[in-house]
């Protein structure tokens, strides 16, 4: 039986900065998770996916990473989606420094 | 100190002009990424979790005060005001912009350095004893071969596209501070009959297979060590394995045909290509040791050492730890630990860069190295000077007296930092060096390493830690194996898996449970944590490790 399709975001880093970055419903690439598009629909995600690795002036590297719905949009489902939300753990300047 | 030639510096400056027209051409969308990756490979630039990541080449660890002030200087302008120190003696800055990134060559162009070769499949930055020219113990300087080395497989057309990238380390003691025997190619100085020549071993390595070297050759001579070499590094190019990523390094190629099969190819080679060496090379060689001739050692007297270390108990702990002997009256290696309990295992600050420059500058002959051990040494300091010298140490977070103990950590970034991580090494790192401060056991303890990686690919050394400490992921959440026994010496040994790994929550007891396994059964004090593994094996620490959980369960 084929793997049942788990949610998921679209994910990459911005080309110029390196920085994690999360695509959103209405086509912006933001900092924030919280803020990212999170997909149901297998085919939308791979649509989307396309759609962002169409876009090498911005980011690098985009893929599909799980993700779970919760009442501050998307969180991860995965402990490395969560220090690439966070940012590194030795020094609280990484994304955290923004974030929290 | 060695400087480089006019054509050395037209070639890296042709080099940066070529990558900053690339990185524009990028930007501009000219280039895609997947053109565009092997150039900024080329140039030691990677892309990492968070950000770029710009590995930059310290060949055999050796630097300037002026070239570490630029470092400083690159950490604080166009990056988060530290740098990381790395086990192969580079320094890596973890977030540096794409656009950003020429124009940090250019600066490290100044001051005759680069990131060429610091990745791709190429011979990467040649190590060596961090010691070099100071030891006692020591029977030639190693860096000149090292550096003659670096010249001769720096852009060598025919190692360009190897089948993996290609390490190579050199010590030139007995005693090996340069983990040669977990290199590509190591080599050992010797002497035989008054004849300083070179031992070379092949085949070592760590990550997914870990390997000791093998002697490939027991004496080779100094005319005949760049052929040798060459030969060795063109057999591998031609029967290395680039089918299979996971077996492509030599180590692999040497186990599957055997150490004697290698050393005849080699041999076979040799004779091609020996007549091609005319005897530059070895002039070479000797044009580049008067390069790393001894600095003029004064002859000063030590008393005020000798006061300070009876009266300053905590100078004393520190000299006890962090000095090492020195080949010259009235000297002294001093080891800057870089390694502050809970502080990142490798990072110096921008200020602290530039407070190791200065006391390099005063009171060192201008000379620092970089330890695969990622601390920072002062090969040459006068007695007379170390309380001053500790003194500003001390004001700076750079006088912890933890060298060799337990603390004294070697982390790579793993999951923090590095994409290919399975989970994280550095809070183990720092939560182990804070609990075992807390206990104040560690003077106790005495000489123990602990090595930790985040993935297989072992840039930490776990293999060879007395303690190694692996982090993987085991469905989704951090696990930690540990092995046990591993030597990086002269007598290197890989360590022993003691069992089923433990969450990021029980590594830190776990380890506590083997250190304490170990201070209830060692003979005595003077029966180090090696020792006692060697003598009493897995048992006892198995028990405190799984058995002991089971009891308290039963109970
Ligand atoms: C953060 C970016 C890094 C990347 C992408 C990276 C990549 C790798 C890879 C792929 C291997 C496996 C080699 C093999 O297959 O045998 C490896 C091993 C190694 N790396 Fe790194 N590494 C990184 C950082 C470091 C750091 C920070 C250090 C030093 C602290 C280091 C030093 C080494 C060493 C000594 C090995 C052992 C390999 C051997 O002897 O076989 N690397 N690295
Ligand atoms: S051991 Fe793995 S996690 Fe650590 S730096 Fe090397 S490649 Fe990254």
């Amino acid at each position: 039986m084929p793997k049942e399709f788990t949610p998921k975001v679209v994910t990459a880093n911005a080309l110029l900065e390196g920085d994690v970055v999360y695509q959103t419903a209405d086509d912006r690439w933001s900092r924030h998770l919280s803020e990212a598009e999170l997909i149901s629909d297998e085919a939308l995600a791979k649509l989307r996916l396309a759609q962002a690795e169409g876009q090498p002036e911005l980011v690098v590297g985009a893929y599909l990473a799980d993700a779970k719905p919760s009442d501050d949009g998307p969180q991860p489902t995965h402990f490395r989606e969560e220090f690439r939300r966070t940012g590194p753990s030795n020094y609280h300047h990484g994304k955290q420094a923004e974030v929290n | 100190m060695y400087s480089y030639s006019e054509f050395d510096a037209a070639f890296v400056a042709e080099r940066n002009r070529q990558f900053r027209a690339q990185v524009e051409r990028r930007i501009a969308g000219n280039l895609t990424e997947d053109e565009f990756k092997p150039l900024r490979l080329m140039n030691g630039l990677y892309l990492q979790l968070h950000a770029y990541m710009l590995r930059v080449a310290i060949p055999y660890g050796t630097l300037n005060s002026r070239q570490m002030r630029q470092l400083a200087h690159i950490a604080e302008t166009w990056d988060k005001g530290y740098g990381h120190f790395t086990t192969r003696q580079n320094i890596q800055f973890n977030w540096p912009e794409l656009r950003d990134v020429p124009e940090i060559l250019d600066a490290l162009a100044e001051v005759e350095m680069h990131a060429i070769q610091t990745s791709g499949n190429t011979i990467r930055n040649v190590t060596a004893d961090h010691f070099a020219g100071a030891a006692e113990d020591e029977i030639a300087d190693p860096r000149p071969v090292a550096e003659l080395l670096r010249q001769w497989s720096t852009d060598h057309p025919e190692f360009q596209f190897l089948p993996r990238k290609f390490k190579i380390a050199v010590t030139g003691s007995p005693n090996d501070r340069a983990v040669i025997k977990a290199h590509d190619i190591g080599i050992q100085i010797v002497e035989r009959e008054g004849e300083i020549g070179y031992r070379v071993l092949v085949g070592g390595g760590l990550g997914r297979t870990p390997m000791i070297g093998k002697v490939l050759s027991d004496f080779v001579s100094q005319e005949d060590l760049l052929p040798y070499i060459e030969a060795t590094v063109s057999v591998w190019n031609l029967l290395g394995r680039r089918d299979n990523k996971y077996k492509s390094r030599i180590k692999i190629t040497v186990h599957e045909h055997g150490i004697d099969d290698i050393r005849a190819r080699v041999q076979e080679r040799f004779e091609v290509i020996r007549p091609e060496f005319s005897g530059i090379d070895v002039a070479l060689l000797e044009q580049i040791k008067t390069a790393f001739a001894p600095p003029a050692f004064r002859q000063d007297g030590a008393e005020v050492f000798e006061t300070t270390y009876k009266t300053d108990p905590i100078f004393r702990s520190w000299a006890d730890t962090n000095l090492i002997a020195h080949k010259a009256p009235g000297y002294a290696i001093v080891q800057i630990s870089l390694k502050a309990h809970g502080a990142t295992p490798g990072d110096a600050t921008a200020d602290q860069m530039r407070v190791m420059a200065d006391l390099a500058e005063f009171y060192g002959h201008d000379e620092l190295r970089i330890s695969h051990e990622q601390n920072v040494i002062l090969p040459h300091v006068h007695k007379s000077n170390l309380p001053a010298l500790h003194a500003i140490l001390k004001k700076h977070g750079l006088a912890t007296a933890n060298i060799g103990l337990i603390s004294d950590i070697i982390a790579c970034p793993g999951m923090d930092y590095c994409a290919l991580a399975t989970a994280r090494s550095i809070p183990i790192a720092q939560q182990i060096a804070t609990r075992f401060d807390e206990l104040k056991l560690e003077h106790d303890i005495g000489e123990l390493k602990i090595k930790i990686s985040g993935c297989i690919n072992a840039c930490g050394h776990h293999h060879v830690g007395h303690i190694g400490i692996l982090g993987l992921d085991r469905a989704g959440v951090e696990n930690y194996q540990i092995t046990l026994g591993g030597d990086h010496t002269e007598t290197a040994a890989i360590g022993d898996r003691t069992g089923p790994g433990f969450s990021a929550d029980e590594i830190i007891p776990a380890v506590e449970r083997i250190v304490e396994t170990y201070l209830d059964q060692r003979h005595d004090r003077n029966e180090t944590f090696l020792e006692f593994y060697r003598r009493v094996g897995m048992t006892p620490f198995k028990t405190a490790l799984y058995e002991q959980d089971k009891a308290y369960a039963a109970e």
